[in-house]
């Protein structure tokens, strides 16, 4: 079986966020750089079925070269190969075509993602590269096997769960508890250093997007005391100040 | 986010060595920070991290894949030892021990069979090793050791005691350090079970309750000729491993002394007294910059030592001057630190009175703070003082 697992390079969950070149830029200074944490599960999964079912598990990037210490570590945890496509990853449309054409050159049985990324979280990719390839995609899956040529899996939906099963090849976003996380350990993390990291240029694409600017969710005020009696007074500010009515 | 490297150390890391501390510290925080107030508190060794160090693979970093080991640098084996004792110190130890002083012996001093043998199962932590140098009447002068062996043609019958030592209670295998006839120091291979063989525990430690420490005692103990190290001879063989148990010993020590730091700094913002976070007076924030300011220090001392060692030009009072300042630091640290927890600082609530009294043994084994100043006083002036 053949497996692709896709990873994003994002801010660590506790890096300070700010912005740089008027606000269409983030600010890596002092910023560390993970692997997604859905891509995290995504991988460990792969990493799993391997074990089970033997193949193999290429992991990819759309991306710039800072992100190969990630890449690095992906392969250190068990995937056997690396594909980095050389581009800064500005919008989802101009990933998921990237990582369609990479797919459309190598048939893999099975496609694993985050079900978001962290940093942008649109939650778009793995649809995206299911409808340029042609075959299923879900999201968010948090229960995968496969069985022959099977998939059998289960996927969060609104107060339950949705248990399913398709043929292959497909498209999942994944999230916990599909597997546990996994670090690396140190013989992973030597013999990555030898394991293929193949870096491809990006197809064209035109750009569907363009980020204008960012910024920064408003700091939390203080907190305004309304007492009970003054019922009109708190519906007024809701109206006018918070602007939520 | 609390900022311990503030000298930036982590540009001067390679790729590899980043992701190796990374994923030692993603550990600690899993499998070792959490259960180890509990075990310090019971006085019990957590038995079962021994097999997840194995999986981790910090046994034997340094040596070469084919006996286990992960084939890592010097650099990489501090950052593992540091990011462990950010955990506790008794948990170092054990890793030191296993590392530096059972497995890197068997692979210098060994033989072919011994290597293939023993290390990769102690790389997965299937076998724990112990290290014998120490007896109760000769510590700070291991020379004087009473501890011997005569060849009985089939055998050897070793006679004599060890105290002091890590993991002697429940390890399988001690690495033994005893007299020939010819009264040179040799190393011997001692498994558990073999006839007249005993590991008292010693109990009752207020320092490292998380490792188990014993003695060694040996009453006519029939040694297999195999189980001779063949390539030591000598006390240089013991010293040789204590030089890079030590080395790491200087890393793990900043380890502690960082958890200390940041438990300090988080604390000072947090507790109010006076209307105002503690931290924001000034003698709270003179403790605080110089245990940062100290802090920086060590891990240069550290990384350039390291540096040194992976070029094979560390020299024993280098290394010395390193495990004798970043211990003396980490201690002072950790007492600082306790002050600015106030009598929250006692409780094991918080990890710093735990690092403070493990230290105490640090500071103590693998040479004493003193022993490793007359190491250095030696090397300045060519005139041994300790006689
Ligand atoms: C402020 C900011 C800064 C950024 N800086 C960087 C940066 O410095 N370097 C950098 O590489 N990217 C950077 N990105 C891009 C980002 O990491 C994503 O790669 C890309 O924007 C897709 O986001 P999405 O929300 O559409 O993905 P989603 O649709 O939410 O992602 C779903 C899944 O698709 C897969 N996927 C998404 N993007 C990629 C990708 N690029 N490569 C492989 N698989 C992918 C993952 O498995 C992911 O879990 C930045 C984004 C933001 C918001
Ligand atoms: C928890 C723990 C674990 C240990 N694990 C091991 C182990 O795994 N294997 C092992 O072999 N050993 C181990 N040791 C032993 C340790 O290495 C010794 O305790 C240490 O070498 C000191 O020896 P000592 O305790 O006999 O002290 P002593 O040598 O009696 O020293 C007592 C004091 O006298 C001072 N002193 C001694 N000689 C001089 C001198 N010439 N000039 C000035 N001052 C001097 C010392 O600095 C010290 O302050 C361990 C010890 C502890 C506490």
């Amino acid at each position: 079986m053949k497996i692709l697992v896709c990873i994003t390079n994002v801010p660590d969950t506790t890096a300070k966020i700010t912005f740089a070149e008027s606000d269409t830029k983030l600010n890596k200074t002092g910023i560390q750089f993970i692997i997604g944490p859905y891509d995290d599960y995504a991988l460990a999964r792969a990493v799993e079925l391997k074990e089970q079912n033997g193949g193999t598990v290429t992991v990819l990037n759309v991306g710039e070269a800072e992100g190969e210490p990630q890449i690095r570590k992906a392969l250190a945890i068990g995937a056997d190969d690396a594909i980095r496509v050389n581009a800064e990853p500005t919008d989802s449309y101009f990933v998921a075509s990237q990582i369609a054409h990479i797919a459309q050159q190598n048939n893999y049985d099975l496609i694993l993602m985050g079900r978001e990324s962290i940093d942008f979280n649109s939650g778009v990719v793995h649809g995206l590269v299911g409808e340029m390839l042609g075959i299923p995609s879900f999201s968010p899956v948090m229960k995968l096997d496969i069985e022959g040529s099977t998939a059998k899996f289960a996927r969060e939906i609104d107060g339950g769960k949705e248990y399913m099963e398709a043929p292959l090849p497909l498209v999942f976003g994944c999230q916990e508890p599909i597997a546990d996380w996994k670090i690396p350990n140190m013989r992973g993390i030597m013999t990555a250093r030898t394991k293929p990291l193949q870096v491809v240029e990006p197809v064209a694409v035109d750009d569907m997007a363009i980020n204008e600017k960012y910024t920064q969710p408003a700091a939390k005020g203080e907190c305004k005391m309304i007492p009970v009696e003054d019922v009109e007074k708190l519906v007024t500010l809701l109206r006018t100040e918070a602007k939520v009515l | 986010m609390i900022n311990s490297d503030f000298y930036r150390i982590d540009e001067l890391l390679t790729d590899e060595q980043r992701l190796i501390q990374q994923t030692v510290r993603e550990f600690t925080d899993r499998e070792v920070k959490p259960i180890m107030e509990d075990y310090a508190q019971r006085a019990e060794f957590p038995r079962h991290l021994v097999r997840k160090f194995g999986e981790v693979g910090v046994f034997g970093s340094t040596l070469p894949a084919e006996y286990g080991g992960g084939g890592s640098d010097y650099i990489s084996y501090g950052l593992i030892c540091q990011e462990i004792e950010r955990g506790d110190s008794g948990m170092r130890s054990t890793v030191s021990v296993q590392s530096s002083l059972v497995m890197w012996p068997i692979y210098q001093f060994g033989s072919d069979e011994q290597k293939q043998k023993y290390l990769p199962r102690l790389a997965t932590g299937e076998l724990l090793g112990s290290f014998g140098l120490t007896e109760p009447d000769f510590g700070s002068n291991p020379a004087g050791m009473k501890t011997h062996f005569t060849d009985e043609g089939d055998y050897y019958l070793l006679n004599g005691s060890k105290m002091w030592i890590s993991n002697s209670p429940i390890a399988d295998l001690a690495v033994v350090w005893a007299r020939n006839e010819q009264g040179r120091v040799q190393g011997l291979l001692v498994e558990r079970g073999m006839e007249g063989f005993t590991t008292p525990e010693i109990h009752n430690k207020w320092s490292l309750r998380t490792s188990a420490t014993g003695e060694l005692v040996f009453d006519q103990v029939k040694v297999p000729k195999d189980n001779l190290l063949p390539h030591a001879m000598g006390l240089t063989a013991p010293l040789q491993c204590l030089d890079n148990a030590r080395y790491g010993i200087s890393w793990g020590a900043i380890g502690a002394a960082i958890d200390c730091y940041e438990t300090a700094v988080r604390y000072a913002g947090e507790r109010i007294q006076f209307d105002k976070p503690i931290g924001a007076f000034q003698l709270t924030q003179k403790k605080l910059a110089e245990m940062l300011t100290e802090i920086t220090k060590a891990q240069l001392l550290s990384w350039r030592l390291g540096v040194l060692k992976n070029e094979g030009r560390a020299t024993t009072a280098q290394i010395s001057m390193a495990k004798r300042n970043n211990v003396d630091m980490a201690l002072n640290i950790a007492r600082e630190a306790r002050q600015v927890l106030g009598g929250m600082g006692i409780t094991g609530e918080y990890p710093i009175m735990r690092h403070m009294m493990n230290l105490e043994s640090v500071i103590t084994y693998e040479g004493t703070h003193d022993i490793h100043l007359l190491i250095l006083g030696a090397d300045i002036t060519g005139i041994p003082a300790f006689k």
